[in-house]
């Protein structure tokens, strides 16, 4: 009993002495095991794109009244092996006078460190007994990586933009760089308040640390890092680059075939990573009311259960709202998100230097929030009204203040 | 030679090779890629010298932003789309004089200097310790203090030049 239930810390131990049994040193056995996981992650990230398209398709069609994908069997769910049957078999184009070297690799770094993320997230707790953990490793740092992973990205757009040879292209990539940049400031700052609250990088450490989940301590925090994590992943109301009933497809726009699907994939492996990291740093990872001590080998699904509600949020919101402008875009981020993140980083500050009961921690917290929450609304319905009353550079400040679902 | 030392010859490589394909390269946004190939083997050194928040630093500071700001700056400076630039102009004797100048005085002190090396074991909480001497009164409060001012007027400055009339 005891063996299913650690079950995955089990299995990685047996095999270790089972390579140790056939006299291969230490340090290559423990290579091979590191392999063999990265190897899974890997899998799973490239799994996310098969089960979460359909998933995505099948969720807004019902969203929009409509049936959606039905023809590949069953129901339709096959889509995505369908999709990706027919990127394979299409042919390789090069643009002319484009830059192949450049054109060629952008792909390929774009799903790099988008896999590479998965490095850091926590799957499981870690075992008393045993060094091992469910997870590639433990970094203390894990929190920077993920953000510092997420701004290379932003060289392999440039890169897809530049090579294609085409202006559109080109303008697309500034465009997603743009976005990408301002977006990068709210996240780190509300990622940054986690990390005061907890004080520790180690996305590992943060799950143990976090006795409430952080949604409901700093419900700031999670709904900034939410909207700059939908917007750093292109997804609507923030998706203008793609904008498929509007514009061509921003840098995308030269590639096809398996090139294309490349970016497709890099896209939804970031959203199941995102999703999973929001898991563990707001919805507190693998717990769930204590199973994850009873039953250690439910906690991969926990997490992975979580984070598909999370990516079901999102999709609801792509549902609801509609597609903001640029330049709203660009000013949510730094006249909303920003200032809102810097008072709950305050505030973070604060109260860890007030007490360190986690109780009274996270009351104070959530006290605080509740007050920011206030005040912004107050500040938004002043402005507002005084843009009502006439006033015709208040009027287009406060548009680009309030956020476009607001409005 | 241990695995030390076979990383350390390949980030090596990587970095150098970086920085050969920045000054040889003749396509400007080629060089600016190249230059991030470079201070990723940069990073990669950081790593094996296990100081991973520097490592994560480089990464994002250098590759995130001081790349994508070059990049910006050549996109908009010049037609990005332009054909070959030359490898090299007048001024190639003054400054392959000025480098190879630099070099060997580089070269100099790393031979001179006496490096003291420290036989401990890297600290695990080395993260924790470089904040908390950040802001110690006895550390290097200071300078720390001295930069954040520093980069708060720049931000003002930036602000104020980029602010339409």
């Amino acid at each position: 009993m005891d063996y299913v239930l650690n079950l995955w810390v089990r299995l990685a131990t047996d095999v270790y002495q089972l390579f140790l049994g056939w006299g291969l040193p230490e340090w290559g056995a423990k290579l091979i095991i590191d392999f063999i996981i990265i190897l899974i992650l890997v899998i799973l990230g490239v799994l996310a794109v098969i089960v979460l398209t359909p998933m995505e398709r099948k969720v807004i069609a019902r969203m929009q009244d409509r049936p959606g994908p039905n023809r590949a069997w069953p129901y339709g769910l096959s889509q995505a092996f369908a999709d990706a049957i027919k990127m394979l078999t299409k042919e390789m184009i090069l643009p002319r006078h484009a830059d192949r070297l450049i054109y060629t690799a952008a792909p390929i770094l774009i799903v790099i460190p988008a896999l590479m993320i998965y490095a850091v997230l926590p799957f499981g707790p870690q075992a008393a007994d045993a060094e091992l953990k469910l997870g590639a490793t433990n970094l203390n740092v894990g929190v920077l990586y993920f953000v510092a992973l997420g701004s290379v990205a932003s060289i392999a757009i440039l890169m897809a933009g530049w090579g294609s040879n085409n202006k559109f292209a080109l303008l697309g990539a500034f465009r997603v760089v743009n976005q990408l940049l301002a977006y990068e400031v709210p996240m780190i700052l509300s990622l940054l308040a986690v990390v005061v609250l907890t004080g520790t990088m180690a996305t590992q450490r943060i799950v143990e640390v976090q006795s409430i989940p952080y949604l409901i301590v700093m419900p700031i925090a999670a709904l900034t890092f939410l909207a700059s994590a939908m917007a750093e992943l292109n997804r609507s109301p923030f998706d203008l680059l793609e904008a498929e009933s509007e514009l061509v497809a921003g840098y995308q726009v030269e590639y096809g075939g398996m090139k294309f699907a490349m970016f497709y994939i890099a896209e939804y492996v970031n959203i199941l990573s995102t999703s999973i990291l929001f898991s563990a740093l707001f919805l507190g990872g693998y717990k769930f009311f204590g199973l994850e001590k009873v039953a250690p080998v439910l906690a991969p699904f926990i997490v992975l259960g979580k984070a598909v509600s999370v990516f079901f949020f999102m999709l609801w919101i792509r549902g609801t709202f509609p597609r903001i402008r640029l330049d709203q875009l660009v000013g949510l981020a730094w006249k909303f998100l920003v200032p809102l993140s810097l008072v709950n980083l305050v505030l973070a500050a604060l109260v860890v230097k007030l007490s360190a009961n986690n109780w009274v921690q996270a009351g104070l917290l959530l006290l605080g929030n509740l007050i920011t929450v206030a005040v912004t609304f107050l500040i938004m319905s002043l402005v507002e009204r005084r843009a009502k009353s006439g006033g015709s550079v208040v009027m287009s400040e406060a548009q680009n203040l309030t956020p476009a679902a607001e409005r | 030679m241990s695995v030390q030392h076979v990383v350390f010859i390949i980030l090596s490589a990587i970095a150098l090779i970086g920085a050969l394909g920045v000054v040889l390269n003749r396509r400007l946004f080629r060089s600016a890629l190249f230059l991030v190939v470079s201070f990723v083997g940069v990073a990669g050194f950081y790593i094996l010298l296990e100081a991973e928040l520097l490592a994560m630093i480089q990464l994002l500071v250098y590759v995130g932003a001081i790349a994508i700001l070059i990049i910006f700056a050549i996109m908009l400076s010049r037609q990005a789309m332009a054909a070959d630039d030359k490898v090299l102009n007048e001024q190639w004797v003054l400054g392959g004089l000025a480098a190879v100048v630099l070099c060997a005085f580089l070269i100099y002190i790393l031979t001179r200097v006496n490096w003291p090396v420290v036989e401990a074991a890297v600290p695990a909480n080395s993260i924790q310790r470089l904040g908390e001497s950040l802001v110690n009164p006895n550390g290097f409060v200071l300078p720390f203090e001295v930069a954040s001012v520093l980069l708060l007027v720049a931000l003002v400055g930036a602000v104020i030049i980029a602010r339409e009339k």
